[in-house]
């Protein structure tokens, strides 16, 4: 019976490939020193800071370009960028900004208040020749812009169609950043894969679904940074994400899955936590049902077991929220508020008092989505809190666009709840879109679950207007009062970015607005 | 035969617009836009019917698809929303790579497959049989993901023998050795399933074969035995192997989705479900249109394969 021999050889000639791939292999384990590999979630969509809206693409962008002001370290308020100064006029509708010296983008020419009214022409002006360059999803963070005027090469105005306090905190988003107007010339719609810009890294490469790499700007205005190269790879799956930074192939590793997160233990890795702007919450229907009753909204907020939530399903990877603002905010946040505590007794109570015993609710659930964490079982330990204090609850859940269509044009004669998450960059972003009665979604707003207090209107109201930054905190804390009183939401979770690096890299650090800011890494 | 090739090239024809509508509407009737997809939070009617406008989605569905298709019959597949750059180059580039890794494990599961199948068959209720058989089973019954998975965990992070994922090493050269290193993981993952499927079919396609009249014959005749089974009943046995492997390349195709996903293979089917979840429309429909053409021109392959085989199908 010769051909028994055949599996033999074909074993044998298995065996030699694999040793000779085995040969080859082992050495991609080591990565330079200097170059620091940074492990993606995705392929971003194009380095054009004004096309983008994705955080993941910003990862990338911040080091590449720099705006008019930025966060100062560790903060979420501005300090000076491409601009040493402004001013404010008394009625907070012209801001004039003196523009650094001596700056000059990747591709040669010279940033100056031209270019600063290039960029800003192109997102806001249809008629402007490079308007056909985008679609600009977030132009409306500058919809307030009535114009931009060059005063001088380094003074640039910026005219407002009435008082816009976010608009400093605006200008330091990534949809603020400054682009070289001459290669948007040279390079029209493609630019998003030729960007310039003034940056600490300067682009080397984009290897579309492989890499995209940077290389260290030597004239950097802000020092030029430690490293020699960047090279962020997309990596979608996180378990094979988490796989690479276990076999040494990325150094940083961001968004680790909270499950993966023991995996990083012991001295081989350092894991960054940072809380940021984002707040995880239940949008209450206010309008009909059950949570028409202020009471019904408030025993749900007793009922709901955040602790458990935030530590059991989450891992420890969020806070507990307190109200409608997060407290990265730091400075408009309000120290005194408490979370609602797990009472299940409290919530009964309300609830007997309100009458609403063994109501049935429908429950809006995503499977997943920008910034929602971990939607289903976060939903469904909600349901089994609100079903402990007897309320009868049923889940329907949907894929992120489909829920975004379901939630966002109101909840009215569809459901009680519903599960959302923001991430903004401004205090007056969420409360503004998504708690003041003009922004029910029949004008356009966010507030899916028609709350409506006139005080919380004139609070918001003012103090988006308001250029003196004490008094809009104050506004901002009164808001939180009333708001955490009224429970328009039940307050759920702010989340907690991380990343895990390597034990050769150094210097690095998570910023509240989760960008990711790599000029004063370094990696042995 | 070219009469019967022509003929069934003009066949595919309405097979393929019959998909490009199929894609183009279910594309129109899932819910969500991209403009909420790329939006997100801030997705509000207004911003949402502006950035439709300027992504040119604010045409009825009729002229819509009449633009798309006369536009792809020039050769011009429209632009991807979300990666900002020509559907056609996109497509082929990842093509180009999911050809690599199916293809390599088309050939894999192939030759593997049919050399299992016919030992087994060769040995009915022998050791090699069982054992294959055995062996077979456990194959087919692990989905390819979790194989997958339990490579990279085994052989990449615990061995380091192979590299986690990618297709290529970020810095150095671009070899055929590195490109192998990169490639041997997914395309084991992804051939386990097909070779067992390959196995089990080839082993009955043969037995069959091996009770028919010119075997003994040939036994009888004093033909070698090795001669007997890989020249003989197996050249008879490739007519109904043949249309097994033309199903099981559009398995291994699709199953390569999983695969590209877990070694984040830069192929078509990552691509693919990256574009559906962005509502990337233009990518997803000339990417489905692209595919489907490939797998109809593979089956007529298949088809004049087996027509050139065996002389009883009428062409």
């Amino acid at each position: 019976m010769t051909f028994l021999n055949l599996p033999r050889r074909a074993l044998l000639a298995a065996t030699a490939a694999t040793a000779l791939a085995l040969s080859v292999g082992g050495a991609a384990a080591q990565t330079p020193e200097n170059v620091l590999i940074v492990g993606q979630i995705a392929e971003p969509q194009a380095l054009d800071p004004a096309a983008v809206t994705a955080v993941n693409d910003f990862r990338i962008l911040m080091n590449m370009y720099d705006g008019l002001v930025r966060y100062k370290d560790g903060t979420l308020e501005v300090e000076p960028a491409l601009a040493t100064d402004w001013t404010i006029s008394e009625d907070g509708t012209v801001y004039t900004f003196t523009l650094r010296e001596g700056v000059t983008f990747h591709d040669g020419s010279a940033f100056d208040a031209e270019a600063v009214k290039f960029n800003f022409d192109r997102m806001l002006d249809e008629a402007h020749p490079y308007h056909d360059t985008g679609p600009f999803p977030l132009a409306f963070f500058f919809s307030s812009v009535e114009s931009v005027d060059v005063i001088d090469p380094q003074t640039v105005q910026f005219t407002l169609n009435g008082p816009y306090a976010p608009f400093l905190s605006n200008l330091a988003y990534p949809t603020g950043l400054i682009v070289s107007p001459s290669a948007v010339m040279e390079h029209g719609a493609d630019f998003g894969r030729n960007p310039s810009g003034t940056g600490a890294f300067t682009f080397g490469e984009w290897r579309s679904n492989e890499a995209v790499v940077v290389q260290a700007n030597p004239d950097y205005w802000d020092g030029a940074p430690e490293l020699e190269t960047v090279v962020f790879r997309p990596i979608t799956d996180a378990n094979t994400r988490t796989a690479e930074m276990l076999a040494g192939g990325i150094d940083l590793m961001v968004e680790v899955p909270p499950v993966a997160l023991s995996e990083f233990q012991g001295d081989a890795y350092t894991v960054h936590e940072q809380a940021g702007p984002h707040v995880w919450f239940l949008i209450l229907n206010a309008k009909e049902g059950p949570f028409a009753d202020v009471r019904v909204r408030q025993a749900a907020n007793y009922a709901i077991n955040q602790d458990a939530i935030v530590n059991d399903v989450l891992e420890g990877t969020a806070e507990v929220a307190a109200g409608p603002t997060p407290p990265a905010f730091a400075w408009a946040y309000n120290p005194d508020l408490e979370p609602y505590p797990y009472d299940p007794d409290r919530a009964r109570e309300l609830l007997a008092e309100a009458g609403a015993e063994g109501a049935e609710l429908t429950f809006y659930v995503t499977e997943g989505g920008s910034g929602m964490l971990d939607p289903v079982a976060m939903g469904t330990a909600i349901q089994a809190d609100l079903e402990a204090v007897g309320l009868d609850v049923t889940i329907e859940t949907y894929e992120w666009n489909t829920f975004l269509g379901n939630v966002n044009p109101g909840l009215e004669g569809k459901a009680d709840m519903a599960e959302m998450a923001w991430m903004t960059n401004d205090p007056d972003t969420l409360p503004f879109l998504a708690l003041r009665t003009e922004a029910w979604p029949d004008k356009g707003g966010f507030n899916s679950g028609y709350y409506s207090n006139p005080e919380v209107d004139v609070l918001l109201d003012a103090a988006r207007v308001e250029t003196d930054q004490d008094e809009r905190a104050r506004l901002y804390q009164e808001m939180q009062v009333i708001v955490q009183e009224d429970a328009p939401w039940v307050f759920v979770a702010n989340w907690k970015q991380n990343a895990v690096t390597s034990d050769r890299v150094g210097g690095f650090s998570l910023q509240p607005s989760f960008f990711l800011l790599l000029d004063d890494v370094t990696k042995n | 035969m070219t009469g019967y090739i022509i003929k069934r090239l003009l066949s595919a024809i309405p097979v393929l617009l019959g998909i490009s509508v199929i894609v183009f509407l279910i594309m129109a009737m899932i819910p969500g836009d991209p403009a909420t997809a790329i939006l997100g939070s801030y997705a509000t009617p207004e911003n949402v019917e502006k950035l439709n406008r300027d992504l040119g989605l604010d045409q009825g569905l009729v002229p819509r698809y009449f633009i798309w298709l006369g536009n792809m019959l020039q050769g011009d597949f429209g632009r991807s929303f979300a990666l900002n750059r020509p559907v056609l180059d996109e497509v082929l580039d990842r093509f180009g790579a999911t050809l690599i890794l199916a293809g390599t494990s088309f050939v894999l599961c192939s030759l593997l497959g049919i050399a299992a199948g016919v030992i087994s068959a060769a040995r009915q209720y022998g050791v090699a049989d069982k054992a294959i058989t055995f062996v077979v089973l456990l194959g087919i019954s692990i989905p390819s993901f979790f194989l997958g998975m339990m490579m990279i965990l085994i052989f990449a992070v615990q061995l380091k023998w192979f590299p986690v994922s990618g297709m290529w090493p970020i810095y150095g050269d671009r070899s055929l050795w590195v490109l192998m290193d990169h490639l041997t993981m997914p395309a084991i993952a992804l051939a386990v399933v097909a070779t067992g499927v390959i196995a089990r079919l080839a082993r009955s396609a043969m037995l069959e074969v091996l009770r028919q009249d010119f075997i003994r014959t040939a036994r009888a005749k004093g033909v070698h035995e090795r001669r007997v089974i890989w020249r003989h009943a197996l050249r008879a046995a490739m007519v109904s192997i043949i249309p097994i492997l033309g199903i099981q390349a559009g398995f291994v195709l699709s199953g390569a989705v999983y695969i590209e996903i877990v070694f984040q293979w830069p192929g078509v089917g990552r691509m693919l479900v990256d574009a559906i979840l962005k509502r990337d429309i233009l990518l997803v429909q000339g990417g489905v249109v692209f595919i489907a053409a490939c797998y109809v021109m593979f089956n007529i392959m298949v088809d004049v394969a087996q027509a050139l085989l065996d002389p009883r199908i009428k062409t």
